[in-house]
């Protein structure tokens, strides 16, 4: 049983990597109809970023934890206003092939400047060893990443439900052109949407640094992950990107616990069992064909 | 959307074949093909030369999806990868000629193919890419994870190249290649049979309305799931092929990676012109192969910054623009004439 509760901890902090990074890639979705294929490599770049920090400027977790989704807000803003923007009149599809290509020479350029074995990093002091909850023994550092992405997902669900900010990105989702005509520029939104969703995902590489080896291609397999999450979830929703991150890495955490073969194949099995009953998705809304 | 993945022009340049009746150069381009076919491996290494084919194959097998049925795969490793550790199975084991080998491999990525379309047609669009991507990576650890069937990390080796025991197939790269490029030329005129059939219209059909299309009567998703089996067929062709040309398979062949790189090339040449694969593998390949002999190690900057620029400038291609800018010219000169 104790096990049991360790895996399910461990699931739900791995959980969390994959909730916020797709909360970044639904909101870019709902406000640009974008699908990010280079969010990985910006998962990667925020892990990368925070070893580098801490290597070379000797700045810490904590303030990595604020500097690096400033620095990966930055990066969206630049790739938005130089490159994406350019294809967002076109079919979906070539932004999708336009970040693929982004992602080849983010990881390229990470392999050339610091090698392909991983960097070092350190659980933060504070947050390393263990708890003891009755007879269970838990990691001090999965609990906080767990709470931390939690606590992250329901901030930006309010920002999105309680404040003007998101009543009016909200809005530009669902209808663009009414939008428009009560006198909202769209367009102004779309480049801080975009950031903010790297911003996300470079969050999600912080926290988890210091449980992963930080290498090029950490980037690589979990932006699989993330598709068969956001396809589970509903690509459009908010709340299924959540849901569906939590969920993905308790079967992957379970998976890897009890089947180990199986580890990686249950969670494509699953994805295919959602679009097999249900296509557009545990929380989607159905598709208009 | 204002401009959809398939350049779509007028019906006039809309053609997708050069072989049509209203080219008035299709013996002379017919022709030229062949010689080039023939002559290839006299320019280049014959191994590179037949790398090109199995690519511009697979990249073919690629468009009839996205450009003739307006499906973006990003899961054919799966098929191509699939099929080369079959075919290298059925070579080892069997010890059996390797066009059956590959004919067999061709089989398995048909049979795959049925459940992965059946399940990715039921989304459109972006979401088909990521579906097909995501099944792509699953067959991917099946693959890793069957270490005594497909050599795990170390991959398919010393696959055998027995060709009915004449030597000089079997062992010289250079008469391989004329056996290979025959079959790879057979998997072109199917993919052209399709492209050119009343099947194929209906498969623009689906692409340009698919709703009109099901109105008319016509079941969408039968004929993309269809469509979907021939083009794994292809490009299981063109792997199992690309397998036995190596005598290795190895799991780079099922990843992620290597869907991406049959769209880099198939968008290279021009979505929806069919040939323009062919022109898309022979830049990329060569590039690749000019690259890694110089020793650079950063192939993942060119080939990321070559996507990038494409489809930021360059959408209708190597093959899409030669086209467009012969199209032009040949209808401004019958204008002429017309006055």
């Amino acid at each position: 049983m104790s096990e049991f509760i360790q895996y399910t901890l461990q699931g739900l902090a791995a959980g969390g990597f994959y909730a916020l990074s797709a909360l970044g890639l639904a909101v870019i979705f709902g406000v640009l109809g974008v699908v990010n294929f280079s969010h990985g490599a910006c998962y990667m770049l925020g892990a990368v970023l925070s070893a580098v920090l801490l290597a070379e400027l000797n700045v810490g977790f904590w303030a990595a934890l604020v500097i690096v989704p400033i620095l990966m807000f930055g990066f969206g803003v630049l790739m938005e206003r130089l490159l994406v923007r350019w294809l967002l009149e076109l079919d979906p599809l070539y932004n999708f092939l336009l970040t693929f290509g982004l992602t080849l020479v983010i990881v390229e350029a990470v392999k050339q400047r610091y090698g392909v074995s991983g960097l070092p990093y350190q659980v933060p002091a504070g947050l390393g060893g263990q708890v003891s909850v009755g007879s269970v023994n838990l990691s001090v550092y999965a609990i906080f990443a767990c709470l931390f992405s939690v606590v992250v997902c329901v901030a930006v669900g309010l920002l999105l439900t309680k404040t003007r900010i998101g009543m009016i990105v909200r809005a530009a989702t669902e209808a663009p052109d009414r939008t428009r005509a009560l006198g909202i520029n769209v367009g102004l939104w779309v480049t801080p949407v975009f950031g903010f969703g790297i911003a996300l995902a470079g969050l999600a590489g912080v926290l988890a640094a210091p449980t992963r080896a930080i290498t090029a291609e950490m980037g690589s397999n979990f932006i699989i992950i993330l598709f068969a999450v956001v396809v589970i979830g509903g690509l459009g929703s908010i709340l299924g990107a959540v849901v569906a991150g939590f969920l993905v890495g308790l079967v992957e955490a379970y998976g890897i616990a009890y089947a180990p073969t199986y580890a990686q194949i249950v969670i494509f099995v699953l994805m295919a069992i959602v679009v097999l009953v249900r296509p557009s998705g545990l929380f989607g809304r159905e598709e208009v064909a | 959307m204002s401009e959809q993945m398939t350049a779509k022009v007028d019906v006039d340049l809309a053609q997708p074949s050069i072989l049509s009746r209203r080219n008035p150069l299709r013996y002379v381009m017919l022709l030229a093909g062949l010689a080039v076919l023939v002559m290839l491996p006299y320019w280049i290494y014959p191994p590179v030369a037949m790398d090109i084919l199995c690519w511009g194959l697979f990249a073919i097998s690629v468009d009839l999806l996205l450009g003739f049925t307006g499906l973006l795969s990003f899961g054919h490793a799966a098929f191509w990868g699939g099929s080369a550790y079959c075919t290298g199975l059925i070579a080892t084991h069997w010890g059996v000629p390797f066009p059956v080998a590959v004919i067999g491999g061709a089989v398995f990525a048909m049979l795959i193919a049925w459940p992965i379309g059946y399940l990715s047609v039921r989304r459109t669009g972006i979401y088909f890419a990521m579906v097909t991507l995501a099944f792509a990576q699953m067959l991917y650890f099946i693959a890793n994870q069957a270490r005594d069937l497909t050599g795990g990390e170390n991959g398919l080796q010393g696959i055998p190249r027995n060709f009915f025991g004449i030597e000089a197939v079997e062992t010289d790269p250079f008469y391989f290649y004329y056996v290979g490029a025959a079959m790879i030329l057979v998997g072109i005129l199917v993919a052209w049979r399709v492209v050119n059939s009343p099947f194929g219209r209906v498969l623009t059909a689906v692409r340009d309305n698919p709703a009109r299309a099901r109105a008319l009567g016509y079941d969408v998703e039968r004929y993309k799931i269809t469509v979907f089996i021939i083009s794994a067929g292809l490009a299981g062709l063109a792997g199992g092929v690309f397998a036995v040309s190596h005598q290795f398979a190895s799991l780079q062949e099922l990843m992620w990676t290597t869907s991406g790189k049959v769209v880099l090339i198939t968008v290279l040449g021009g979505i929806g012109t069919l040939w323009g694969g062919l022109v898309g593998a022979g830049v990329v390949v060569t590039l690749e192969d000019y690259l890694a002999s110089s020793g650079f190690e950063g192939i993942g900057l060119i080939t990321g910054t070559i996507f990038v620029v494409i489809v930021l400038l360059f959408r209708h291609g190597i093959w899409g623009t030669a086209r467009n800018v012969l199209r032009r010219y040949v209808l401004e000169r019958r204008g002429r004439q017309r006055d």
